[in-house]
């Protein structure tokens, strides 16, 4: 495999400063962090602010999630590793306007941890945080295990919820609410057909044979529930739907928001023709597809594979997926 | 009552440093198998630039409070957190303390152990440092009840941390990356034992050294 890489120590670093550069209309680096990402709209008075982080290596995500009217500041990782708490203290308090903070991200030991701090350390500056953990890749738990499960793209529309109820000037009990809202009503899962390699680490993380496929991968490269020979994109698009759909106890007609996203090596015509079959699916099942996106919108480094989120939707949920947004990965007009 | 002088002591986190730079591929190879092969260059990088930042005069609290902020502000990660609470933890035992008796020895590794726990969400038999941390503890403080010296009690400690680290083979991990593998992480060390079992017994062959007899 060949990369853009000058010293695989430096890559984290070097991302963050061509990020904001490229971006500089909607978002800049904190003055006392490198690794913290703010949005230009951060701390708006009043208004209660969102913070994420994760590791890097997802790009888009996570801090291409910064921006109007989504996230307002990222804690950056090194590749697929936590952020530091003093990373999350810093977003925290790069978002504080005055109402709070709501921290939104994905269900990962280092990620509660760090978090879990930074919290401790915010409350010392008398800044009121809530949290809210995802917990949306199906494969990575059963259901009655739902709080082990890992936190995968589901948490683009938990940020755009949350986000979005931020702007209309909702207290932070009610961004809090509306994220944990969105986050429960989303259901994803993970096919890998490709592993990916840490620089640093110089091989691949894990291996897929030639002609196999990972059902239920995660976005690290977690082993997912079973192996299985390749087939049509048809095939796992079917099998990809009826795992997120037996998920969720869906009466007929229920409105979708689904999101189709790249692993980082498969080519965007490739999600398109997974989407084309998903759709009609969705549609025999009787539900309809309120907004689609099918894109790269949460990588896992250069992992072939795809991930497919269903977030079933209410009037509440619509509305707010409906509010504009403004941010490098995610750019929408209601 | 045997004992060290806590001023004199700081030189124990370099020789912990040291030991986990040395280590930073086989770390490394271990996490590969179950994790995602990150955890020796994370935990050299951390150690690492604390032994830069160290220059032999700091007592033991003062030198494990500038690895534990290393840990809790550049490194972050799981590790980050749970040995720069870990640390943060011991040198709060003993931040007060001239010298380090047998007893404020066994405290100390006790509030850095209940430091663990509090942050992290582990039990022992879990598939993580606590395996190698908990019984390590557990044996130094019998050694000590049992009337044994000081120096017998950090070997004992210090086999018990070992054991602890191999007793992970046979483990399935419960927390943490590895628990996504079920069944297939048994049959390997754990990364975070590994490197717990390396400080806990360069900590207590350092201790043992500079005991005044």
């Amino acid at each position: 495999m060949q990369r853009f890489i000058n010293n695989p120590d430096d890559i984290v670093d070097e991302t963050v400063r061509g990020f904001v550069k490229a971006h500089d209309d909607l978002v800049r680096l904190d003055p006392d962090n490198a690794r913290v990402v703010v949005s230009r709209q951060a701390g708006t008075e009043g208004r209660v602010g969102i913070v994420t982080g994760g590791g890097s290596g997802h790009e888009p995500a996570f801090i291409g999630y910064t921006g109007r009217n989504m996230v307002d500041a990222v804690a950056v990782g090194e590749l697929f590793s936590s952020p530091t708490a003093k990373s999350f203290h810093d977003a925290i308090k790069a978002a504080d306007g005055g109402a709070g903070v709501a921290v939104l991200y994905g269900n990962y030991a280092g990620d509660n941890m760090n978090v879990k701090m930074a919290s401790k350390m915010a409350k010392k500056d008398k800044i009121p945080v809530a949290t809210v953990v995802a917990n949306d890749d199906v494969c990575s738990a059963p259901p009655e295990e739902r709080a082990k499960r890992r936190g995968v793209a589901g948490e683009i529309f938990m940020w755009k919820i949350g986000g979005a109820k931020a702007s209309e000037g909702a207290t932070l009990e009610e961004v809090q609410a509306a994220a944990q809202k969105a986050i429960d009503a989303c259901r994803s899962v993970g096919v890998g057909l490709g592993p990916c390699t840490l620089p640093a680490v110089g091989h691949p993380n894990f291996e897929i044979e030639p002609g196999k496929m990972e059902v239920g991968i995660g976005h690290h490269g977690e082993p997912g529930t079973r192996v299985e020979a390749l087939k049509t994109a048809d095939e796992i698009a079917d099998e990809m739907t009826q795992i997120v759909l037996d998920d969720h106890d869906l009466p007929e007609g229920t409105e979708l928001a689904v999101l189709v996203s790249g692993l980082g090596a498969t080519p965007v015509d490739e999600l398109y023709v997974l989407y084309d079959r998903m759709e009609s699916q969705m549609a025999a099942r009787g539900l309809k597809v309120y907004r689609a996106f099918v894109g790269n919108y949460f990588t896992s480094l250069e992992m072939v594979g795809a991930t497919l989120t269903v977030m079933a939707l209410d009037e509440e949920l619509k509305g707010l997926l409906d509010v504009d947004a403004e941010a490098p990965g995610f750019n929408w007009r209601g | 009552m045997e004992r060290i002088s806590n001023a004199d002591a700081g030189g124990i986190v370099a020789e912990i440093a040291r030991v986990i730079v040395a280590n930073k591929a086989y770390l490394s190879e271990i996490d590969g198998k179950i994790g995602d092969g990150d955890h020796g260059v994370n935990m050299a990088k951390g150690f690492g630039r604390t032994a830069e930042k160290l220059d032999g005069t700091e007592s033991l609290d003062e030198a494990m409070s500038v690895l534990s902020d290393v840990l809790m502000s550049e490194i972050g990660g799981s590790m980050g957190p749970l040995y720069g609470m870990m640390f943060s933890g011991m040198a709060e035992a003993i931040e007060e303390a001239w010298e380090i008796d047998a007893v404020l020895f066994g405290d100390m590794l006790q509030n850095g152990l209940d430091e663990v726990k509090d942050i992290g969400s582990a039990d022992v038999g879990d598939k993580t440092l606590l395996d190698a941390y908990a019984p390590a503890l557990d044996a130094y403080r019998s050694a000590i009840g049992d009337g044994k010296p000081m120096a017998e009690a950090l070997d004992a400690m210090r086999a018990a941390a070992e054991a602890g680290r191999d007793s992970t083979i046979d483990m399935i991990a419960k927390v943490g990356r590895a628990s996504r593998l079920g069944e297939r992480s048994r049959g390997v060390l754990d990364a975070g034992a590994t490197s717990c079992s390396l400080i806990l017994g360069t900590l207590a062959e350092g201790v043992k050294r500079r005991l005044d007899g």
